[in-house]
């Protein structure tokens, strides 16, 4: 059994937000009832899809769209994905996706009265390197309102989905900002059980991943499921 | 050691990073045997579910470069989605037991906090008999809805309901 397919380690209890969270509405009707059923890994969780930068091309900043500025604050998130086990995992797909400055998506669904900016759509991919690290440029995307509850604002966030290197390392999260009021105050970050475990969603401030005259830069660090055994814990 | 980072709701607006062409894992030019899997999701109040992602992953055929094994398709204003892949083959299981042919399914939506997970299987397939993951459902009525019915030639259709009466079977590991 090599480290690439061996089976996950089990999930660290209130590192993950239950569906069942009254707080957040949208659960309601949505989740399940039933208990899961615990099944035994396969092929089909250990393994996963591997995706090349050439049949998915990359798009690093988010800024500059179509040539043009995009309106707000400019900001660089750098990081490393690692899995539970702290080794890198390269070369593997992040996608990205964000509100404009003023708080509204390029999605007709959003309806929130903030003004759209026809130089910001919001999309964007990259990949991390040998070691795990991925860099993009971006700029801060703005709180909105979202009628969860009376006066209810999430604050600011992107979106991110990666694979890893397996189906049981599939994660979609989102990332906040430091001192954001708006945390204390949100059901969809509350909703991780263990405090160190939201917290961690919190990108740092970093004034090495800031570009002098350019950009702030924030350090944020993803870390996948860990496999059970490794090659040197084997031997 | 570090734990895992939390998930968090895909949310309304995912669509920002949709590729429509990601729901025909043959765009590559695979070669095989060409199925089409459609399915609806609904919710606990038997509303349609129109705002979701819906995800496949299959450990066969084996990823290559012209299979990706991986699809992606949005549920439209009917809850409905549709992949075009290839049909799987039975695949190995613990010990000496074989897989009868499935394919994985995540489901991303508003309201989800993390993925559900669950497993689409054939209707009429021998090895559904014996396979090891159908056998921990003792409730047969619970079992069929991972089976997915043929509605034609090459096509299968399965419904999802999230929450209810005749909840699917959703899964963990």
């Amino acid at each position: 059994m090599t480290a690439e397919t061996a089976p996950f380690r089990p999930i660290v209890p209130d590192s993950q937000p239950a569906n069942d969270t009254p707080s957040y509405g949208s659960t309601h009707l949505r989740h399940p009832a039933r208990p899961a059923l615990r099944i035994p890994q396969s092929i089909t969780e250990t393994t996963g899809p591997a995706f090349s930068a050439a049949q998915f091309p990359p798009m690093a900043d988010l800024s500059v769209p179509n040539g043009k500025q995009a309106q707000g604050e400019r900001i660089i998130v750098r990081g490393r994905v690692v899995d539970e086990n702290d080794r890198p995992v390269p070369h593997t797909m992040i996608e990205i996706w964000q509100a404009n400055a003023g708080g509204r998506y390029d999605h007709p669904g959003d309806q929130h009265d903030a003004p759209m900016d026809p130089h910001f759509h919001g999309g964007g991919r990259v990949f991390s390197d040998a070691d795990g690290w991925y860099q993009f440029t971006t700029i801060k995307p703005g709180a909105y309102p979202w009628r969860n509850h009376h006066n209810a604002w999430r604050p600011n966030h992107i979106h991110y989905s990666l694979f890893g290197t397996g189906f049981g390392q599939r994660v979609i999260t989102q990332m906040y900002f430091p001192g954001d009021p708006l945390l204390a105050l949100d059901p969809v970050y509350l909703a991780v059980p263990d405090k160190a475990a939201r917290e961690r969603l919190i990108a740092a401030f970093d004034i090495g991943v800031t570009s002098p005259e350019w950009a702030l830069g924030y350090r944020f660090d993803f870390v996948l499921r860990g496999r059970r055994a490794t090659p040197t814990e084997q031997a | 050691m570090p734990v895992a980072t939390a998930n968090q709701t895909i949310g309304p607006y995912w669509h920002l990073i949709e590729d429509p062409t990601w729901a025909d894992l043959t765009r590559f030019g695979a070669q095989g045997e060409t199925i089409v899997l459609t399915g609806t999701v609904t919710d606990g109040g038997g509303n349609t579910v129109a705002d979701a992602a819906i995800e496949i992953w299959q450990s066969s055929p084996p990823t290559s470069d012209s299979f990706p094994a991986f699809g992606r398709c949005r549920t439209d204003a009917a809850g409905a989605f549709r992949f075009t892949t290839l049909k799987p083959n039975p695949v190995a299981g613990l010990g000496n037991a074989r897989q009868a042919p499935h394919v994985a399914i995540s489901i991303f939506a508003r309201g989800l906090l993390v993925a559900l997970t669950t497993r689409l299987y054939f209707q009429h397939e021998p090895l559904n008999e014996t396979d090891p993951v159908l056998a921990l459902i003792e409730d047969a009525a619970r079992r069929d809805t991972l089976i997915a019915r043929k509605t034609a030639d090459k096509s299968w259709h399965l419904d999802i309901r999230l929450q209810g009466d005749n909840e699917t079977v959703f899964m963990e590991f």
